[in-house]
C-alpha cells in the first residue's frame, strides 16, 4: 500500500491524519481513493480530470512528469506540493 | 517635422555623409541609418555605456550625442575594432577568458577599453575598473571582463615592444 | 577546485574552455538581438501607459492619435478577444486569460504606473511618440495599495474586484491570493527545548533583474492568417503559446524566431511587446518594431517581490537547530502569482529543523505584475533565515561554518515539502569555503567584517528536444530549441562532441525557431544545461548508434560487433574488410549506407538537481556615510558537471554580484501617489565595474544521479546567499542587525548613529 504526506492545509479534511496509506497503481486511482474518503480534498488536487497544475507530485523522491497517469509501487511515498514557478 | 540636414563624418576611417533629424542622436542614425546596429540602446540617458563609441579620440555615449553634432568628426564603432588581418586584441581576449554571457554590453566594453588603452596602454586594475565604471554589465559580475583588459593591455604591450 | 568524492569519468572535450561559437558575431557587433532586426515596410510602435498606479479607464478616444500623419494604427483592449476571468492553458502552465490579457493590454482599470492603455504603429519611433500624447484617456483615480501591509489591512484599496481566495471564501473581496503552509512537528515543544532563541522582521525592496537589454519586438502578419514574431525571448515556445492565446488565433499559426537576448534573469519568460507587435501588424499589413525604453522596464515589466518576513528560530547550545516559525508575505503586483510559494519551500532548505511552521501570502499591490528573478523568492528568504541563523550561531559560540555543517542536510534528508533528497552538495560547499584562501585569510582593520551565508534552489527539469546531424563532411551540426544566454551553444556543442568524438570545431550549434525543433521550455529554472544536455546527450548517442550499424554493414558485421574508442568506429573482431574508421571516414559513405544520419532525443526528466552555494563576503563600512565597500567575495557552488568551467564561473559570478546590488543599493522608489520615482539605471542603482572586487569561485562536482552527465544546474542559487552574507558581514564589522534592505548608506548610517547614540546613552547611565 502506498502512503500520501497529506499536506499541511489539507489535514482538517482529514482529521488531522498527516500520513494515509491507500491503494492504487497510478496516481489517479490514489487520488481517486482519498477523494472517495475525503471529498474535500478533489479541488485542492484536481482539476478537468487531471492533477491540477498548480500541484507538484513526488514519487519516493522524483517528480512526477505524467499527472494522473504516473505509475505508483506498492510501497511508494507520494507528496503533494506546490508547483514551483515554471523557469527563472 | 524638421528638414534633414546633411552631416559629413569619418566612421570607422571611411568618409560618410548621412541625413538626419535635429532630433536623432548619433545612437539612432548608426543603427537606424547607416545599419550599424553593433552599438546598442540600453538606456538612451548615458548611463548604461551600452551605446559606446570612440569620437574624436574619447569614449562617448552615443545616445547622447546627436546625430548633426558628429559633422566633421570621427567616429569608430565596434564594428571597426576587427581588421581583414583579424579580431582586435581585446577582442580576442574578450573570447579567451569568456568575458562576455549575453554580449549585449561587449561592444560598449570593447570601445571604452580600447579608448582606455589608447591613451593609457599599462593601466593598473583600479584604473581599468575606473575607465569602465561607465559601462554596466548584469550578466558576468565584471571579473572576466577585467581580466580580459588585463591581459589584451599585457598582450598589447609586449607586441609595441617587440615591434 | 574542489573536487567531488565519487569517482569521475575522463573527458576528452567536457571540462576544457573553448572559444564559444557566437563569440565571433557577439564580439564584432554582428550578431542580431531583438532590437537589430529590420524589414522593408517597417512600422515603429509605441506603447501608452498609466500615469496613475490605480484608476478606473471611463473612455479612450484615439481619434486625434489615428490622424496624425504618419501613424498607421491605434490599438486598445477592445481590439483584443474577450478575456475571461479563468484558466486556460497556455505554455507550461496554465495562465489566468483575463489577468495574462489584461497585463498586455488594461481592460477597465489600470493596476500600477506604466499599466499599458494603448499601442500605436507609425512610420518613425518619434511619430509614433507624438501619437501617444494625443491619445485622450478619462481615468478615475483611485487610492491604492502599495506595501504588502496596506494591501493585507481590512478596508484597503482592492486591487482586483474578482480575486478570492480560498480561505476567505466566494463572498469576501481580498488582496490575498493564496496562502500556503508547512508544518513538521510541535513547534511549541520545539521552542521549549531551544536554549537560545531569535526573531526579526525583515523588509525588502522590490528590485528589478536590471538586463541591460530592454524587450523588444517585431510582429510580422501575412495576409494568410499566419505570424511571425521576431524577439529576445528566453522562451520561444512559451511567447507562441501566451501571445496565441491573447491574441486568440491558433497557437501552431504563430512562430516565434529567437534573437539574440541580452538578459533574462527571468524577466523575459513572459510576454509584453510580441502579442502587440503581432497585433499592429495585423491592423497595418506591414511589420512592425517595439522596443522598450529603460524607464518602460523598470515600470512595466515584472521585478520582483518586496517582502516582509518575521523569522523566529531556536537553537539548542550546542548548536543544533530545534525550531523555526516563519511568516511570510511576498508583493505579487497586480496580479496573483509572487514567488512566496517558492520562498517558504527554500527558507529553511539547507537545515534539518525538526519543528516548524512556515506561513506564507502572496499579496497584491498596485505595482507591476512579478516577474521570477533567478531563484525567484529565495534571496529575499535567504536574507532572513541566514541573518537569525548568524546571530544564533553566535549565541552558540560556534563559527558559522560549523554551525551550518552541525545542522546540514544530506542525502536522505527531508526536504521542507516533505520528500527525502538524493545526492546533494550542500556540505561540500561549506567545506569549499572553509578551506578556501579567503576564508583562511586573516581579516585585519577597523569597520571590517566577514559574513557567511547558503542558499539553495530546487531547479527543476522540464522538457527540451534536440537534433543533432551528421553532414556529410563528417561534422555535426546540433539543433536546440533553448535560447542561449551566456555559453550554452558552446555547452551543448560540447556535449555532442564528447559523444560522438568530434573536434569542438566539427560542431555547430543552432537555436531554432518554434517550427524547427520540437518543443522545448523555457531557458531558465537552471534546467538549460541541465535537460537540453541530457537531450543533446542522447541524440548524439541516437547518432552514434545508427553510426555504428553503418559501419557494420560496410563491414558486414552485426552492430553489436561495432566498437567506437577513442573517437574511432573499430570492429570487435578482426576482418578483412573492417578497417576503423574516424567519424568522418564513415560520413563520407552514409548516402550508400542508408542515407543521412540524423540523431534525436526528448526528454522530460523526472529527476532534478537541487544545487546549493556558500558565499562569503568581507566588507569595509565607511562609518560617515554608511557606504560598504566589497573588499573580497568567495562563492562554492555545486554544479553537478561543469561543462564548459569558465560559463559556469561566469553565472555564479554573475548571480553574486546581482544579489550583492540587492543587498546594498537596488530598491524601487515609489511616492505617495504609487508613482515610480527612479525609472533609471542613475538611481536604480546597481552595482558597476568600480564597486566589485574580482569574484573567486569554488566549484564543487557533486553529480546528480541519474542525469547522464551529472549535470546539476547552475545558473540560479549563487543570487541567494549574497544579500544575507552582506548583513552579517557588516554586523561583525560595526556590530549592528540590519534587517532592512537595500542595507544602502542613508539606512546604514541612521543605524550607525543610532547605536553610537544608545552607547553614549548607556555609557552616561553608567556614570
Amino acid at each position: 500500500m502506498a502512503t500520501v504526506v497529506i499536506p499541511s492545509l489539507l489535514r482538517k479534511y482529514t482529521g488531522g491524519a498527516d500520513r494515509v496509506t491507500v491503494s492504487g497503481r497510478t496516481i489517479g486511482q490514489v487520488i481517486e481513493e482519498l477523494v472517495s474518503r475525503y471529498p474535500e480534498v478533489r479541488d485542492h488536487l484536481l482539476e478537468n480530470g487531471d492533477v491540477k497544475p498548480s500541484v507538484a507530485v513526488s514519487i519516493d523522491g522524483e517528480m512526477g512528469t505524467g499527472g494522473v497517469l504516473d505509475r505508483v509501487g506498492e510501497t511508494s511515498e507520494i507528496f503533494f506540493i506546490p508547483a514551483i514557478g515554471g523557469g527563472c | 517635422m524638421a528638414k534633414k540636414t546633411v552631416v559629413e563624418t569619418t566612421i570607422n576611417g571611411e568618409s560618410m555623409e548621412f541625413l538626419c533629424e535635429p532630433r536623432q542622436s548619433l545612437l539612432e542614425v548608426l543603427r537606424d541609418e547607416l545599419e550599424l546596429t553593433g552599438s546598442k540602446e540600453g538606456c538612451l540617458t548615458g548611463d548604461c555605456g551600452a551605446c559606446t563609441v570612440i569620437l574624436d579620440g574619447r569614449a562617448a555615449c552615443s545616445c547622447l550625442v546627436l546625430g548633426v553634432e558628429a559633422q566633421g568628426k570621427s567616429i569608430t564603432t565596434v564594428e571597426g575594432l576587427a581588421s581583414s588581418a583579424g579580431l582586435h586584441v581585446l577582442q580576442q581576449k574578450f573570447l579567451e577568458h569568456a568575458g562576455l554571457q549575453c554580449g549585449i554590453c561587449t561592444p560598449g566594453f570593447l570601445m571604452s577599453a580600447k579608448a582606455l588603452l589608447d591613451h593609457n596602454p599599462t593601466p593598473t586594475e583600479p584604473e581599468i575598473r575606473y575607465a569602465l565604471a561607465g559601462n554596466l554589465c548584469r550578466c558576468t559580475g565584471y571579473d572576466k571582463i577585467v581580466k580580459a583588459v588585463i591581459d589584451a593591455a599585457s598582450t598589447l604591450a609586449a607586441g609595441s615592444k617587440a615591434a | 577546485m574542489a573536487a567531488s568524492p565519487t569517482e569521475k569519468p575522463s573527458f576528452r572535450v567536457i571540462g576544457t574552455r573553448p572559444v564559444r561559437h557566437d563569440g565571433f558575431d557577439k564580439v564584432t557587433g554582428r550578431a542580431k538581438y531583438g532590437a537589430d532586426y529590420s524589414f522593408p515596410g517597417m512600422l515603429f510602435g509605441r506603447v501608452l501607459r498609466s500615469p496613475h498606479a490605480h484608476a478606473n479607464i471611463k473612455s479612450i478616444n484615439i481619434e486625434k492619435a489615428l490622424a496624425l500623419p504618419g501613424v498607421k494604427a491605434v490599438v486598445t483592449s477592445a481590439d483584443l478577444p474577450e478575456a475571461p476571468d479563468k484558466m486556460v492553458a497556455a505554455g507550461e502552465a496554465p495562465v489566468n486569460l483575463n489577468h495574462l490579457s489584461s497585463n498586455v493590454l488594461a481592460r477597465e482599470k489600470v493596476l500600477y504606473d506604466g499599466h499599458a492603455v494603448a499601442a500605436v504603429a507609425a512610420t518613425s519611433a518619434h511619430i509614433a511618440e507624438e501619437a501617444l500624447r494625443l491619445i485622450e484617456v478619462d481615468y478615475e483615480v483611485l487610492p491604492p495599495a502599495m506595501t504588502v501591509e496596506a494591501a493585507m489591512k481590512p478596508g484597503a484599496p482592492i486591487v482586483l474586484p474578482t480575486l478570492r481566495n480560498k480561505e476567505d471564501g466566494p463572498d469576501k473581496q481580498t488582496n490575498v491570493a493564496n496562502h500556503m503552509q508547512f508544518t513538521r512537528g510541535d513547534l511549541a515543544e520545539g521552542f521549549t527545548q531551544a536554549d537560545f532563541i531569535v526573531e526579526r522582521e525583515f523588509k525588502t525592496a522590490m528590485v528589478h533583474q536590471g538586463y541591460i537589454e530592454p524587450h523588444n519586438a517585431v510582429g510580422i502578419y501575412g495576409g494568410d492568417g499566419h505570424a511571425t514574431i521576431y524577439c529576445s525571448t528566453q522562451g520561444t515556445f512559451n511567447v507562441r503559446a501566451l501571445s496565441a492565446t491573447v491574441l486568440g488565433m491558433p497557437e501552431g499559426n504563430l512562430k516565434v524566431v529567437p534573437a539574440e537576448i541580452g538578459g533574462g534573469f527571468g524577466g523575459k519568460l513572459v510576454i509584453y511587446l510580441e502579442p502587440l507587435s503581432v497585433l499592429l501588424s495585423r491592423k497595418t499589413g506591414q511589420p512592425v518594431k517595439l522596443t522598450m525604453s529603460r524607464a518602460e522596464v523598470l515600470r512595466a515589466t515584472g521585478p520582483t517581490s518586496g517582502s516582509t518576513i518575521r523569522c523566529k528560530m531556536g537553537a539548542t547550545k550546542d548548536g543544533k537547530l530545534i525550531a523555526a516559525e516563519i511568516w511570510m508575505a511576498y508583493e505579487a503586483g497586480a496580479f496573483p502569482g509572487s514567488p512566496v510559494g517558492a520562498g517558504a519551500m527554500v527558507i529553511i532548505a539547507p537545515y534539518m529543523i525538526p519543528n516548524f511552521k512556515i506561513d506564507a501570502y502572496d499579496v497584491l499591490v498596485n505595482r507591476p505584475k512579478t516577474a521570477a528573478y533567478r531563484a525567484p523568492g529565495a534571496s529575499n528568504a535567504a536574507l532572513a533565515s541566514e541573518t537569525v541563523i548568524d546571530e544564533l550561531a553566535e549565541k552558540c559560540g560556534i563559527d558559522p561554518a560549523e554551525f551550518r555543517l552541525i545542522n546540514a542536510v544530506k542525502e536522505g534528508s527531508p526536504q521542507v515539502v516533505g520528500p527525502p533528497f538524493k545526492r546533494i552538495g550542500f556540505v561540500e560547499t561549506v567545506e569549499a569555503i572553509k578551506n578556501s584562501p579567503h576564508y583562511k585569510s586573516k581579516l585585519e582593520g577597523p569597520y571590517r567584517g566577514r559574513g557567511m551565508a547558503s542558499g539553495f534552489w530546487f531547479n527543476v527539469g522540464l522538457q527540451s528536444s534536440a537534433t543533432v546531424n551528421i553532414h556529410s563532411d563528417g561534422t555535426v551540426s546540433v539543433v536546440i530549441g533553448s535560447v542561449d544566454v551566456g555559453g550554452q551553444r558552446a555547452a551543448q556543442a560540447m556535449i555532442a562532441a564528447e559523444v560522438l568524438g568530434a573536434d569542438i570545431k566539427d560542431v555547430r550549434p543552432v537555436v531554432a525557431d518554434t517550427d524547427s525543433i520540437g518543443h522545448t521550455d523555457v531557458t531558465g529554472g537552471s534546467r538549460t544545461c541541465f535537460t537540453t544536455g541530457w537531450a543533446v546527450h542522447d541524440a548524439a548517442q541516437d547518432a552514434l548508434r545508427q553510426l555504428k550499424e553503418r559501419a557494420a554493414k560496410l563491414w558486414e558485421m552485426k552492430p553489436e560487433e561495432v566498437l567506437f574508442e577513442n573517437g574511432k568506429f573499430v570492429p570487435s573482431r578482426p576482418s578483412e574488410k573492417a578497417k576503423p574508421m574516424t567519424l568522418k571516414e564513415i560520413a563520407g559513405r552514409l548516402g550508400r549506407t542508408g542515407g543521412p544520419v540524423v540523431g534525436r532525443a526528448t526528454v522530460n526528466p523526472r529527476t532534478v538537481g537541487p544545487a546549493f552555494a556558500t558565499t562569503v563576503v568581507d566588507v569595509e563600512v565607511d562609518p560617515d556615510t554608511g557606504k560598504v565597500q566589497v573588499l573580497r567575495a568567495t562563492i562554492a557552488q555545486d554544479v553537478g558537471k561543469a561543462i564548459h568551467p569558465a560559463y559556469v564561473e561566469g553565472q555564479m559570478q554573475g548571480g553574486t554580484v546581482q544579489g550583492i546590488g540587492w543587498a546594498l543599493n537596488e530598491e524601487y522608489f515609489y511616492d505617495g501617489k504609487g508613482v515610480l520615482r527612479n525609472t533609471g539605471l542613475l538611481d536604480y542603482r546597481m552595482p558597476t565595474c568600480l564597486d566589485m572586487p574580482l569574484i573567486e569561485t569554488e566549484i564543487v562536482e557533486v553529480p546528480t544521479p541519474g542525469h547522464p552527465l551529472g549535470i546539476r544546474g547552475v545558473g540560479e542559487v549563487s543570487i541567494v546567499p549574497p544579500p544575507a552574507a552582506v548583513a552579517n558581514a557588516i554586523a561583525h564589522a560595526i556590530g549592528v542587525r540590519m534587517t532592512q534592505l537595500p542595507m544602502s548608506p542613508p539606512r546604514l548610517l541612521k543605524a550607525i548613529l543610532e547605536k553610537r547614540a544608545a552607547n553614549e546613552t548607556q555609557a552616561a547611565a553608567a556614570d
